[in-house]
């Protein structure tokens, strides 16, 4: 693990079953029109637990650009 | 672009995959890449990706071998273990893994999983268990808890179930395990531990199917059903530091038996020497 992370959302492959929302420590996520998105103001802190429980791969944490 | 490890581990032209929304499966089939590209990067374990076969039934799991690009076998119903005996008596140096369900380990393919469990052969088998046969349309399985419901059983399961890890351990497998979908990582460690382990490894990971046996026996959708996994699944670590009574209505997450004995293609070599020598060819 190398440097900070942000979290990416891909919509088109999120089928709304809201795992990731449901466990994410910071409660940060939501299900709006069946698709995740950051809540307003959700703070992320990147821990990759919703990207370890998402069936679908529809989101991922991917390295920060400096 | 999807993630590093899809992009890398995943046939991406084949996804997103069919299953259901918020089925375990897919946190399942993320576990076993995880497990597979941490083994490949680290240069102290002798996995790589080209010496790794993956194999798979029929059923909702097996679709896992056409997801996961490495090179794989999707075969008939029940005989992924039979087919990967048959890959790994050939070619002793692969890893083969078999990604299998409750019904097709347990039911059709029942027979091929006790005797490569007897046999102690080095196939690393990783089950996807939702306790119920979901893409026939959520039948009752051997692993269908005693009283629940399913197509098929309508009043409730008469039949009591099989714990998949204890019958191969009974069956002679040297390294047993038991993961969840929930718990994600640690599932991941014991498949890792299973790969390493030389002779027969069954991780029995129970999954979620939410359509037919969360739908079916009233356990709500899948934030309920994973829900219920972390409440009622405990890791290792917590579980042993818990008191008898505590631990009555809790499964362990983490290794079940680990023994070992001499593995299968290793002692049909040394027959093969033996009968060499004693020849004189």
């Amino acid at each position: 693990m190398t440097g900070r992370k942000k979290l990416v959302i891909d919509p088109a492959w999120c089928k709304g079953c809201g795992i990731c929302a449901a466990f994410c420590p910071k409660n940060a996520l939501e299900i709006a029109g069946e698709k995740v998105r950051l809540k307003e103001g959700g703070e992320c802190v990147a821990c990759g637990a919703c990207e370890m429980r998402c069936p679908d791969y529809a989101l991922w944490l991917e390295d920060l650009e400096e | 672009m999807p993630s590093e490890l899809v992009h890398k581990y995943l046939r991406i032209d084949h996804l997103p995959h069919i299953w259901c929304a918020g089925c375990g499966n897919g946190i399942i089939m993320r576990d076993v890449a995880v497990a597979l590209q941490e083994l490949i990067d680290d240069p102290e374990v002798p996995v790589s990706r080209d010496k790794t076969v993956v194999v798979s039934g029929i059923g909702c799991s097996s679709r896992a071998a056409g997801y996961l690009d490495f090179d794989s076998i999707h075969t008939t119903h029940g005989r992924a273990i039979a087919f990967a005996t048959g890959i790994k008596f050939a070619r002793p140096d692969l890893e083969v893994i078999v990604l299998t369900g409750d019904g097709d380990c347990s039911a059709i393919g029942g027979n091929h999983l006790i005797h490569a469990a007897r046999r102690n052969i080095g196939l690393t088998v990783v089950t996807f268990n939702n306790d119920i046969y979901g893409m026939t349309g959520g039948q009752y399985s051997p692993t269908t808890p005693t009283g629940d419901k399913a197509t098929t059983a309508p009043y409730g399961n008469l039949d009591r179930p099989f714990d998949i890890a204890q019958l191969a351990a009974g069956a002679g497998a040297t390294f047993t395990a038991r993961g969840s979908a929930y718990h994600a990582r640690e599932t991941t460690e014991l498949i890792k531990q299973g790969i390493l382990h030389k002779g027969f490894s069954l991780i029995d990971v129970y999954s979620v199917c939410p359509t037919y046996y969360g739908r079916k026996n009233g356990r709500g959708g899948p934030v309920e059903m994973l829900q219920w996994q972390k409440e009622h699944m405990v890791p290792a670590a917590t579980y042993y530091a818990m008191s008898e009574e505590a631990r009555r209505d809790k499964t362990l997450v983490g290794v079940l038996t680990h023994t070992e004995n001499p593995e299968y293609t290793e002692q049909y070599a040394a027959l093969v020497e033996r009968v060499r020598a004693q020849s004189g060819k």
